[in-house]
């Protein structure tokens, strides 16, 4: 079903799923899907309104599990652990991925506060010195440090959109997760801050492993090296963004990346 | 009964000038090549106010100067020569020989005003009969006016709309005024009372026995502090209550927004709000019958022998479970309208469900808790019968809840129901005392919507 492109090398799977497939009551969203994730590489997911990438995505950190009506069948394992079914918690899942979403969401608290809260729920920081040195670190990795240092106790929220974006980022990073989920982390930005989120993903790749959702197929272009094309729930195509790009196996997979339709 | 013909009469007039203008109007849409500039239906509308309006303002005037037309007509009659000039016999002569022509009474029960009945009779029929006619006159003049303005280019729709905004203004002003008039009373009064007993004495005196019976020209102003009432508001209504209220509510917001099942939040949520529904009354019965001897029974069992069976304990805890749907529809509402995204944000982070209730929704949501509390002390401060029922009657400046005490309300009720005359300072002094509590609650409430508004300004 999922076209793989043959030239994939060889990498050690941060996230793996397995035939994956969600459903909301009765409606199956996602089918099938069977994905390996390396921290080596930023992965992008692309595919028109409603195909289910969205969705994928919020499965890898138990997301979905805030919709009642939802339900997860296969398996996804994190460095070899299912994190459906083995005795990892969601905290600890989340702690590990971590995710931003596609309106900046900061907490209606200081700049601080929003990046210490994190490290505060998981007793990261020791000692208030901590905690000030992974705020700093975490800014900094963001950054956003340069920008907000002198007003750390201003509100996240008077920050403006892009700012309040990579404040997000900050605070995603601040647990030291191992996978940072993008769920179109650009959709609400204006195109001088999706360069700074982007410029952000190419320097944090590497370190975390990157799955991003995006509309934009210049973006995926741009920041990944794994692209998956989703369509109706099912993944259709999945290998080397420049092979997906240049040189797509699939029918629908060329019809997309042309303008044809979505 | 004439005043009733009277409004049928400017009914009837007013549809017909409506049925009238609306086929003029229709003619004109009919023969000419114009385009009309309103509905013919708002031709008709605006000339059917024009003869409604004119005609109710007439009636009214009408029935408040009628009374006066006919009496004078009446004592300007030989029968009346002989009338006592007594007041009191006078006037129950002339009501009782109006109430005859009127056929509200069967026959006369003094004699003396039967020669009245018939120049009554004619008086009334004379001056009816000219209501009937001014009415009429004014109703087609008003419409006569108005109809020959409709026109193909009359612009009746605008006219029409800027009428029914006036009539929805004066709507809107009846409330306003209303409550300026309840003010306006009470202020007269505490003016009247505190030419009696000054304000120092009253507002910062620590004993309050106001006595109905003492000379009212000279009264003893070391009874009239308001202090220990003032305690006992607060004590009660905004401490005791409070207590009980906040946690409850608050908690009980939370369980319906974040943890209860769907249908079980369908059902759990009406029955928390019948809470606000059950009359105080019925609040003052539990309270008084089953709360406060169950509270002195338990003081008794663990030794505090004094225990009253009215305490403020009994009055705050019966009013902390009343107050319960406020604080928690209020708290409800707020902490839904925190948006999605900061849940989802927080529990991405790996925060746990109360982690991100405690850390985020509550703070993001507290102006609007805060707003229902007020919302909720500005009730409960005000409340009347539970007190009445549960409290006692004491002034008592104490912090034992265990002790009868009393509120400012229990005192209005009290004095005013009380043996002394009108203008009595003990009177007198339930204005005083309603005028301080009406600040307070409008002070409460305006902090309340202040903070609310802040609340709503940062999410939409």
């Amino acid at each position: 079903m999922t076209v793989v492109h043959p030239n994939l090398d060889e990498t050690k799977a941060k996230i793996s799923a397995r035939d994956v497939s969600v459903f909301y009551g009765d409606k199956k969203a996602i089918d099938g899907v069977s994905i390996d994730i390396p921290t080596e590489y930023v992965t992008a997911f692309i595919g028109p309104s409603g195909c289910g990438k969205s969705t994928f995505l919020r499965t890898l950190n138990r997301m979905n599990d805030t919709i009642a009506a939802a339900r997860v069948e296969g398996e996804i394992m994190l460095d070899g652990e299912d994190i459906y079914r083995s005795k990892m918690d969601v905290v600890q899942l989340r702690a590990r991925v971590g995710m931003v979403f596609q309106k900046p969401n900061p907490f209606p608290k200081s700049i601080y506060e929003n990046v210490a809260y994190g490290p505060r729920i998981h007793g990261f920081a020791e000692s208030k010195h901590d905690l000030d040195a992974i705020v700093e670190k975490s800014l900094q990795r963001a950054g956003l440090w340069n920008e907000v240092k002198d007003r750390l106790s201003d509100s996240g929220t008077a920050l403006s959109g892009g700012q309040q974006q990579r404040l997000c980022i900050a605070r995603a990073i601040a647990v030291d997760p191992e996978v940072i989920l993008m769920d179109e982390p650009c959709s609400a930005l204006d195109p001088i801050a999706t360069a700074k989120i982007e410029e952000l993903i190419a320097e944090l790749h590497g370190r975390y492993a990157i799955v991003i959702v995006t509309h934009s197929m210049q973006q995926a272009a741009r920041v990944s090296q794994r692209t998956a094309f989703f369509h109706l729930g099912k993944m259709v195509e999945y290998g080397r963004t420049t092979d997906i790009f240049t040189n797509p196996l699939e029918e629908r997979t060329k019809d997309y990346i042309t303008g044809r339709y979505g | 009964m004439s005043m009733a013909l009277l409004l049928l009469l400017a009914i009837g007039l007013g549809l017909a000038g409506w049925l009238a203008a609306r086929a003029r109007a229709w003619s004109f849409r009919r023969s000419g090549t114009e385009r009309l500039a309103a509905l013919p239906s708002y031709h008709g509308w605006y000339v059917a106010l024009w003869i409604v309006v004119p005609v109710l303002i007439f009636i009214m005037i009408w029935s408040a100067i009628e009374p006066g037309l006919v009496l004078q007509s009446v004592l300007a009659d030989p029968a009346a020569a002989n009338l006592p000039t007594f007041d009191f016999q006078r006037n129950a002569l002339l009501a009782e020989a109006r109430n005859v022509a009127t056929g509200a009474a069967a026959g006369v029960y003094n004699p003396a005003a039967q020669p009245l009945v018939e120049p009554f009779r004619t008086a009334l029929a004379e001056f009816r009969w000219i209501g009937a006619i001014g009415t009429l006159l004014i109703g087609f003049a008003g419409g006569a006016w108005a109809f020959l303005k409709v026109k193909p280019d009359f612009a009746a729709r605008t006219k029409v709309e800027r009428i029914v905004m006036a009539m929805l203004l004066l709507a809107s002003l009846v409330a306003i005024l209303t409550t300026l008039g309840i003010v306006a009373s009470l202020v007269f009064e505490t003016v009247r009372f505190f030419g009696m007993v000054s304000p120092i004495d009253f507002l910062f005196g620590l004993h309050w026995g106001p006595d109905p019976m003492a000379n009212a020209a000279n009264p003893d102003p070391t009874r009239y502090g308001a202090l220990p009432l003032f305690w006992g508001t607060i004590f009660i209504g905004a401490i005791i209550a409070m207590i009980v209220a906040i946690p409850l509510g608050l908690m009980s917001a939370i369980y319906l927004t974040q943890y209860a099942h769907p249908t079980w939040r369908k059902w759990l949520k009406p029955l928390l709000e019948i809470l606000a529904g059950v009359p105080t009354v019925v609040y003052g019965y539990f309270a008084a019958l089953t709360v406060a001897p169950w509270i002195r029974d338990v003081a008794q069992a663990v030794g505090i022998t004094n225990a009253s069976s009215e305490s403020a304990l009994a009055a705050g805890l019966v009013m902390g479970v009343m107050i319960i749907p406020f604080v928690s529809s209020m708290a409800d509402d707020s902490i839904a309208a925190v948006p999605q995204a900061m849940r989802d944000g927080s529990l991405a982070m790996g925060a746990t469900k109360s982690e991100t209730i405690r850390k985020v929704l509550v703070p993001a949501a507290l102006p609007g808790i805060v707003g229902g509390v007020m919302l909720a002390i500005s009730r409960a401060i005000g409340e009347t019968m539970i007190v009445v029922m549960a409290a006692g009657a004491t002034a008592n400046l104490t912090v034992n809840p265990l002790e009868t005490m009393t509120t400012v309300t229990y005192q209005i009720v009290a004095m005013l129901t009380g043996e002394g005359s009108f203008d009595h300072p003990a009177t007198l002094s339930a204005f005083a005392l309603g005028f301080v509590l009406f600040l307070v609650t409008l002070a409460l409430n305006i902090i309340a919507l202040r903070v609310v508004k802040r609340f709503r300004e940062a999410y939409e």
